[in-house]
């Protein structure tokens, strides 16, 4: 059941009226912010950090190439495989083809964003493998049949309530609202797992060039076995996501913990630089490291690189009232909220009606603000509606309505005469300077809200009057 | 750095010892064609303190609505012209945080690479919100208003993030003789109006209403004040609608005593 559609405008309603989706949207993004909230006060100068961060990121994909480049070179030098995917496509068929000359039946995943925007499960599964996910949000929604709809925390629009019935289902659990025994019991199916698994498939938090090493953050710990257990280790990491030494890499991981969870730094952090080697006890026998661009160099010279800087911690998601509203899955692609909002129109323009999805947003600049690498959001979602424009996409009504308003806000007579007929139509829908009903396209307007009807005498007028009076 | 004058304060005016300051006026469309007397109250709120105001003749818009939909030619024609009414007029002076940022952070990326580029830079410098102008310019505090009641402020989103607003109004609403100033839950969070949003989105901006309007009857203040009409046109839209009793208000309609309890 993956999106792979955007449907923004159908879905908004009906998120709207979830009570569960609005009751679990409500707890998760209060407690998120304020976790988030005391860990930044608890830096010196979180500001200095993120300005750091930021200069981090621009200046590793300014050197991107070369980055790559050093971080593949090492990994293939400690006997592991680096994949150069230039798609999705071409990242499945390199990952399928993998199971089959390995003749692997069970694979294991922990949490990856970039699998998802790749519908690497979709494909596994009509490959005829069987795919477990291990971390505990990402198990619940596998058992719910849904796509992630948070980036750091998936299954956010879910209540306990609906977890434990899930289990109850699909775990045979004893049904109850008890965390601790839930846990238990995803805990107990999915070690199985793990011990079966002929693979295991995880993301990359970031690659780090001078190490040749990729690092993963999480707090379940699912991700270390996942990367160990199994004896063959894939790892899915979109080109941009690399720093250049362990210096950078500090700064990068203090600003993701403490943006995404409010964490000093998050439970688990493993550097994984390639197989296990000869000396080792144990980890996998292989590594393979699937670099993605999947449209990702075409964005990095142009006006949209900045959302490249991304480094996926949720905190837009979590700040935008928009996102609060309505949760993830309304956004209808696999990156949701601001971040999301820019990222699938720019991954996956081919989807119907994706450039609408820069509109989702009130420009308010909570997320540019929650932004761990000062993403100037807003800017890049106008330049999107701007594009989109460009191209044509736009309501029917709206080439006709600009025009009249670049006519009347250019020509003092037009917007004159303009104000005149707005007073008086609006003077005449209303009672006491409140219009309780408009004409469409405007009565979205007036639905919840009343407009105030436009002043019979206009400001400039009235200071003309002023001045002939001479006060 | 912006100079400030020395001033002397006598009966709430001030006599500088610099010559007259002289400000724009650029009150902006919505003050004009429906609130004007929110454009009258700043201007007073100025002269007040001395300052010369003048409006230049055949402003109109700063163009932020074809901006915001995408359809920047539009807002280049319509901003374009706004530069070159506002050319020459010395410091510009808006009761709007939104209009205000359009000019100083929008202005750069909509006329970036065009002819009116320095212009837009040159004007981007000497463009105030009100409160910023009477805070952090003239440097008052005290305006000498009177209100008997209680008044919650609600940040509008673009003053607050890219202008630096909130400090300037709420240092002038506590000195508000009479007024208690109570805290408003969640006030830097947006009301909901986003521009075209309110229309296009609906659903979602009323959601993000409700959630405001929740805060306001929380708070229980008899007045709300923003800094920006647009958001006041959603709240007060959602109060009236609601029956509340609370009113919203401009801050300079609360400023220059205008707002009657």
């Amino acid at each position: 059941m993956t999106t792979h559609t955007i449907a923004f405008f159908d879905r908004v309603e009906s998120a709207l009226h979830d009570d569960s989706l609005q009751t679990a949207l409500g707890r998760a993004t209060t407690r998120f912010i304020g976790n988030r909230a005391s860990a930044v006060a608890a830096v010196n100068d979180f500001e200095a950090l993120r300005d750091r961060a930021r200069a981090i990121r621009a200046g590793a994909l300014a050197r991107l190439d070369e980055l790559l480049a050093r971080l593949a070179d090492m990994i293939e030098r400690r006997g592991g495989h680096v994949c150069w995917a230039e798609d999705g496509a071409a990242a499945r068929q390199y990952i399928i083809d993998l199971t089959q000359q390995r003749g692997v039946h069970t694979i294991v995943k922990s949490k990856s964003m970039a699998s998802e925007e790749i519908h690497l499960n979709e494909a596994l599964e009509h490959a005829g493998l069987d795919v477990i996910e291990t971390d505990l949000g990402e198990y619940i929604i596998q058992l719910a049949g849904e796509t992630p709809s948070h980036i750091i925390a998936p299954a956010i629009h879910k209540t306990r309530e609906q977890v434990r019935d899930l289990f109850v289902e699909h775990l045979g659990m004893t049904p109850t609202d008890d965390i601790p025994t839930m846990t238990r019991t995803a805990r107990t199916a999915l070690r199985q797992r793990f011990l079966q698994a002929d693979m295991g498939i995880s993301g990359v938090n970031f690659g780090v060039a001078n190490e040749g090493a990729i690092v993963i953050v999480e707090n379940e710990g699912n991700a270390r076995l996942t990367t160990t257990a199994p004896r063959i280790h894939v790892a899915i990491m979109g080109i941009e996501r690399i720093c250049e030494n362990l210096d950078d890499l500090g700064v990068l991981l203090q600003v993701l913990a403490r943006s995404a969870t409010g964490q000093r730094l998050s439970v688990y952090t493993s550097v994984i630089s390639g197989p296990r080697r000869p000396h080792e006890p144990d980890g996998p026998d292989e590594f393979h490291l699937v670099l993605l661009d999947n449209r990702r160099s075409d964005i990095i010279g142009g006006g949209y690189a900045e959302a490249l800087m991304c480094i996926r911690c949720g905190a837009c998601l979590n700040a935008c009232p928009v996102y609060q509203s309505i949760g993830g899955h309304a956004y209808g692609g696999v990156y949701s909220g601001p971040i999301g909002a820019i990222l699938t129109p720019l991954l996956q323009p081919e989807l119907p009606d994706v450039h609408k999805l820069p509109h989702a947003s009130s420009l308010c600049g909570a997320c540019e603000w929650a932004c761990p690498v000062k993403i100037a959001i807003p800017d890049l979602l106008l330049r999107l509606r701007a594009d989109a424009v460009k191209n044509g996409k736009y309501e029917p009504y709206e080439p006709l309505a600009m025009f009249g308003w670049r006519q009347a806000m250019t020509n003092p007579a037009l917007y004159g005469m303009g104000g005149k007929l707005a007073s008086l139509g609006t003077r005449m829908l209303g009672r006491d300077g409140r219009v309780g009903w408009l004409p469409p396209p405007l009565d979205q307007w007036t639905k919840q809200r009343d407009f105030p009807a436009f002043a019979p005498k206009t400001f400039t007028e009235l200071w003309e009057e002023r001045k002939r009076a001479g006060s | 750095m912006r100079s400030r004058s020395l001033r002397l304060k006598q009966k709430g005016h001030v006599m500088t010892a610099q010559p007259r300051r002289r400000v724009a006026l650029f009150v902006s469309c919505i003050v004009d064609q429906i609130y004007p007397a929110v454009g009258l109250a700043t201007a007073e709120l100025l002269e007040r303190q001395g300052v010369e105001v003048t409006v230049p003749r055949g402003l109109t818009c700063c163009g932020q609505m074809a901006f915001n939909a995408g359809f920047r030619d539009d807002a280049y024609a319509v901003a374009g012209r706004t530069i070159e009414v506002l050319r020459h007029q010395g410091d510009v002076v808006l009761p709007s945080g939104s209009c205000g940022a359009m000019i100083r952070h929008l202005y750069h990326e909509l006329f970036h690479g065009t002819r009116h580029a320095a212009a837009a830079k040159e004007l981007a410098a000497r463009t105030y919100e009100l409160t910023e102008y009477l805070v952090d310019v003239l440097g008052v505090s005290d305006v000498g208003a009177r209100f008997s009641g209680t008044i919650a402020f609600h940040d509008a989103c673009h003053g607050m993030r890219y202008m630096g607003l909130g400090r300037q109004a709420r240092v002038l609403l506590e000195h508000v003789a009479g007024a208690t100033i109570v805290p408003l839950p969640g006030s830097d969070e947006c009301c909901g109006f986003g521009g075209l949003f309110a229309v296009k989105q609906h659903q979602i901006s009323e959601a993000m209403l409700h959630r405001k309007l929740a805060h306001i009857d929380q708070c229980g203040c008899d007045v709300l004040v923003t800094g920006d009409t647009s958001c006041m046109t959603q709240i007060a839209g959602g109060l009236s609608r609601a029956k509340s009793r609370v009113r919203a208000c401009h801050i300079a309609e609360v400023l220059a005593n205008r707002v009657e309890r």
